[in-house]
């Protein structure tokens, strides 16, 4: 899903918001039209598990246009209760989620 | 070249999320069973990739899944993966304006003539634009 079209950057690390480790919570908005960030995330809190690269927007890339300012896209962690009130798996669960930068805000660490 | 428009097209009864945004939304169980895919699948596939590819460009796939995504409920919940991918595929090389809704029309209707004459079956369903 990380996408052929973007490159990994040297530069992404020092560009980025959110370090891994950090608790991010994704943003709780609707978007209007193509959007890579599920709603099933959207107002959860997860941990950055690593920055993945800058990429074009695919927001943008969508309706034919360049697809910039580039976004940063981070890999998140999230612990599966979190996500489902009535998840009934290991407490240990998690899942991890393509998030652009533009979708996170700094979260409370749990 | 009109920018197309950007629009969401909220699920019914399902809180304000994207007909596509299912994730978490119960659908029953997944059908495990492994199928082989039909010759014109196959050609979809080879299609898109060679279209989004650096030297065609003719759209990205972030494209391919928007138009994919405005198909509304009805049509995403009951039509199959490439018969989606194939219908965005139509409608996105009409939208770049590398071939017309005419063309199209006018060689769909000389292949259907063809196998008329051939007595080759053709399927019957009309793909909406």
């Amino acid at each position: 899903m990380v996408a052929r079209q973007g490159k990994l950057q040297a530069t992404a690390q020092s560009g980025s918001r959110f370090a891994p480790g950090e608790a991010v919570r994704v943003a709780e908005r609707p978007a209007l039209g193509h959007c890579r960030t599920p709603w099933y995330l959207r107002g959860k809190t997860g941990v950055v598990a690593s920055v993945q690269g800058i990429f074009r927007n695919p927001e943008r890339l969508a309706y034919h246009q360049p697809g910039l300012p580039k976004r940063v896209l981070y890999k998140v962690r999230f612990e599966q209760a979190a996500i489902w009130d009535d998840y009934r798996g290991h407490a240990g669960d998690h899942l991890e989620a393509d998030i652009y930068e533009h979708w996170l805000e700094p979260g409370k660490a749990r | 070249m009109p920018s197309p428009k950007r629009k969401t097209i909220p699920r019914r009864d399902a809180g304000g999320r994207a007909t596509h945004d299912v994730g978490g939304l119960e659908f029953g169980p997944i059908d495990r069973q492994e199928h082989d895919l039909a010759l014109w699948e196959k050609r979809t596939d080879a299609m898109l990739i060679l279209l989004v590819g650096p030297k065609k460009g003719a759209f990205t796939i972030d494209a391919h899944r928007r138009v994919i995504e405005d198909y509304g409920q009805q049509t995403y919940d009951r039509i199959t993966y490439y018969e989606k991918w194939i219908r965005a595929i139509r409608n996105l090389i009409v939208e770049q304006g590398i071939v017309s809704r005419e063309e199209i029309d006018q060689r769909l209707a000389e292949v259907r003539e063809r196998f008329a004459k051939t007595g080759r079956q053709a399927s019957k369903e009309r793909i909406s634009w």
